[in-house]
């Protein structure tokens, strides 16, 4: 039911096949000149790429209540996101979160291929913007070869260093923004222009900039080819009812071309071999050699291929989103038990997760026994421990912290019955246990300490001891 | 400090194996580097198959040449600068303890005045600033809680801080010299001077002190012991001596109460081996300005009411 796709063998020979294909196995230069197209998918691609920079670069400027609605406050270790105060012991969540965005990957992966690639990858959504503002200075596909074989006039270099402001503009915007994640963006805007900011924050910015400027400007395609681990194991995920981008060969072949509006004749399919396809495709491939690994699905030659057949008169959906099955003329099976396995693993991996967010603790507490001397006797010959409480408190508000002794008969606690802590303060508090010596049974007694907050009953902390007496009693 | 250089041959066995593993890769590198067959990027492969996989007979890219190549110069250039060939220290005489004592002294430089604020007021005034005794419950944890307790209440042999029961007197100036030179407390061993009899009197009128459980007849032979071996220190009347830091025998506090004894069994105990109190000195390690800090917290343990 769920074939994996044979392997096939296209070119015995693997130089006559370097020398075929548009990419060779690794290029040192820019090689991909891509031509802007308009359609239904570059459409979604906009608005995707769009709503995802809007939220990358409005976010650190919002406020929630009295502090900035995102920030990781690494010197302090809050963690504020929207609402939510996050401390590092949390930081289980995050695993949490990333096991969650990994089934979530698989799951749409399964169902529509490299969908996340093609769509929402930050490395395709800048890439996209860089190739904006190269398309914007220096024109389409054919102007810039045109531009780069040609000598350097003043022309050339004034289109050039268009492009490059603008590319470094975006770049340091983006570096900017990152690094307002971590040190509020309305003080770091004016620090950083004052020369205020801390060296690391300039650092980071650079840092951020150059990355992001040598990653969407050069490196491109080469990323998603040679070293993104995603794009090597989403393959395998692929079988026969994986939607895919594809070439309807039996439709398509045998390929020629032929004048606007004329009709197909018998021996001509309806690809007109324009190879527009191949020349907007981002990773520089050749979709009707069939599916390859280079292959991001963003669905570019989809809407070149529809706006020729548009032209031609002929049917859209040459190469089209497909099944294997479907280009087989099999039927496609949607539901599927790896599908559904991914799916029911999110939905369970989700659940857990919102459950473990919203019943996770504000109270960090340990209780530590002194280990130096195990217990002392009183002057009235009672036994005593002592114990070190260390509390911390995880809201965003004061809180009055209840401290009893728990399951230890006639035990007493002497210490501060009540602590007040400050949002996320941490006091270290010594408390002993006082035991008759005859209720002292035996050299080792268990005993438990309950810390309620006031504002919070529910959310009361239990921590397990124990009580170290003499052994003369066994 | 002890020796911490090794003996010429194993100093020289280390150098030469470090050097030959460094110069044992530039050999393979330069040799690899001839032996290719092609200099530029090729199409040509290697030759064998497997699975119909082939290898490209392509040369190390230069990147990753000259990357093999720099880790090699960088390896010798820190042998030169840092220790690493046996004995050899290095050009930059760098050391960890070196480091460790930079660290120390640049901590040093950062919180020293946070403490030199401390040393300006008295003791009592600190005792009562709970930002101070914050700070001070600090230096405690850290330097006295291993055996007087993480709340200062002692333990067998390690006095109570926080009752009204002083060995060397409880006001800050006494607090604080006991902390600054330590203490070297010694009782003396009376087994053979006494004999088995002699500790079994003079115990059962050490007890009588304090008002517990006694032999009559005992105690008042031991009293005759008392007057003549241990009046000296603890005074005629058992009070004791804080000069001294003798301890005061008519109260219920017993430094040396073993939990497993009664307070009778114990004395003897004492009266037989004698006990060594040692109290370390704390102004060698800790100086001026965190032995008062410390002294302020000590001292206000007791004043709680």
């Amino acid at each position: 039911m769920t074939d994996r796709i044979p392997v096939v063998e296209v070119e015995d020979d693997a130089g006559e096949r370097l020398a075929h294909r548009a990419v060779p196995a690794y290029r040192t230069k820019l090689g991909v000149y891509t031509r802007g197209v308009g359609g239904f998918f570059q459409n979604v691609r906009l608005t995707m790429g769009l709503v995802l920079l809007w939220m990358y670069f409005l976010f650190p400027w919002l406020n929630w209540g009295d502090r900035p609605m995102i920030w990781f406050n690494f010197p302090e270790r809050q963690f504020f996101v929207f609402g939510a105060t996050f401390w590092p012991q949390d930081l289980i969540l995050l695993s949490w979160l990333l096991i969650i965005s990994a089934f979530g990957l698989f799951f749409v992966t399964v169902f529509g291929g490299r969908v996340w690639c093609g769509f929402t990858c930050p490395q395709t959504v800048w890439t996209q913007i860089f190739m904006w503002a190269e398309r914007y200075a220096e024109g389409d596909r054919n102007a810039r070869m045109k531009l780069d074989k040609g000598p350097m006039t003043p022309g050339k270099f004034r289109k050039k260093l268009l492009k490059h402001g603008l590319w470094f503009a975006v770049a340091w915007a983006t570096g900017f923004t990152f690094v307002a994640y971590f040190i509020p963006a309305r003080e770091l805007v004016v620090d950083h222009w004052t020369g205020q900011a801390s060296i690391a924050a300039y650092v980071w910015i650079a840092l951020f900039t150059v990355a992001t400027y040598v990653n969407a400007g050069f490196m491109r395609e080469k990323v998603c080819i040679h070293m993104c681990p995603y794009a090597r194991f989403q393959s395998v995920m692929f079988d026969k009812d994986t939607l895919i981008v594809a070439y309807d060969t039996d439709r398509g072949e045998p390929r020629g071309g032929r004048k606007r509006g004329q009709a197909a004749d018998a021996s001509q399919g309806d690809c007109i071999d324009c190879g527009l396809c191949v020349q907007v495709c981002p990773t520089g491939i050749d979709i009707r050699d069939g599916l390859q690994y280079e292959c991001i699905q963003c669905a570019l030659c989809i809407d070149a291929c529809d706006s020729v057949m548009d032209k031609m008169g002929y049917d859209r959906g040459l190469v089209r989103y497909a099944t294997e099955h479907e280009m087989d003329g099999g039927k496609t099976h949607w539901i599927r038990p790896r599908l559904i396995g991914y799916g029911a693993a999110m939905l369970i991996m989700s659940g857990a997760f919102g459950y473990a967010l919203t019943h996770r603790s504000t109270i960090d507490a340990k209780i530590t026994r002194d280990r130096g001397a195990l217990f002392t006797e009183t002057r009235a010959g009672d036994i005593e421990n002592s114990y070190t409480l260390t509390i911390f408190n995880k809201t965003s508000f004061n809180e009055t912290y209840e401290v009893n002794l728990m399951d230890r008969p006639g035990a007493r606690l002497l210490g501060p019955g009540e602590l007040n802590l400050a949002p996320g303060q941490t006091r270290v508090v010594v408390y002993q246990v006082q035991m008759a010596p005859e209720l002292v049974v035996s050299s080792r007694l268990p005993v438990a300490f309950t810390i309620e907050p006031s504002k919070d009953p529910n959310n009361q902390v239990r921590i397990e001891s124990t009580f170290i007496g003499p052994d003369r009693w066994q | 400090m002890f020796n911490d250089s090794l003996p010429t041959f194993w100093s020289i066995w280390v150098a030469f194996i470090t050097l030959l593993v460094i110069f044992g890769c530039a050999a393979l590198i330069y040799f690899v580097r001839k032996s290719e067959r092609f200099k530029e990027e090729t199409e040509e492969t290697m030759g064998h198959t497997f699975d119909g996989i082939e290898e490209f007979d392509n040369p190390l890219p230069r990147w990753w040449y000259f990357k093999f190549v720099g880790t090699i110069i960088f390896g010798l250039g820190y042998l030169v600068l840092y220790p690493g060939l046996g004995n050899y220290q290095g050009v930059l005489g760098w050391t960890s303890t070196g480091q460790y004592d930079e660290e120390v002294a640049a901590a040093e430089v950062r919180y020293g005045p946070v403490f030199a604020s401390f040393a300006e007021r008295s003791v009592e005034e600190l005792a009562a600033d709970p930002a101070a005794l914050e700070v001070g419950g600090r230096l405690f944890s850290n330097n006295c809680a291993v055996c007087h307790g993480s709340g200062g209440k002692g333990a067998y042999g390690f006095p109570n801080l926080t009752d009204a029961d002083w060995l060397y007197g409880g006001t800050a100036d006494q607090i604080k010299t006991s902390l600054n030179a330590g203490r070297m407390a010694n009782m003396p061993a009376w087994q053979t001077v006494l004999g088995d009899a002699g500790i079994e009197e003079a115990s059962h009128y050490v007890v009588s002190l304090s008002g517990r459980g006694h032999d009559e007849a005992l105690a008042a032979k031991g009293k005759v012991h008392f007057q003549a071996y241990c009046a000296g220190c603890h005074m005629p009347s058992g009070e004791g001596m804080q000069a001294l830091g003798a301890p005061n025998l008519t109260d219920d506090v017993w430094l040396y109460k073993a939990p497993n004894l009664t307070v009778l069994e114990s004395v003897k105990q004492t009266l037989r081996h004698g006990r060594q109190g040692v109290m370390p000195a704390q102004l060698p390690r800790l100086g001026e300005d965190k032995v008062h800090l410390l002294t302020a917290y000590v001292y206000s343990l007791s004043q709680k009411p």
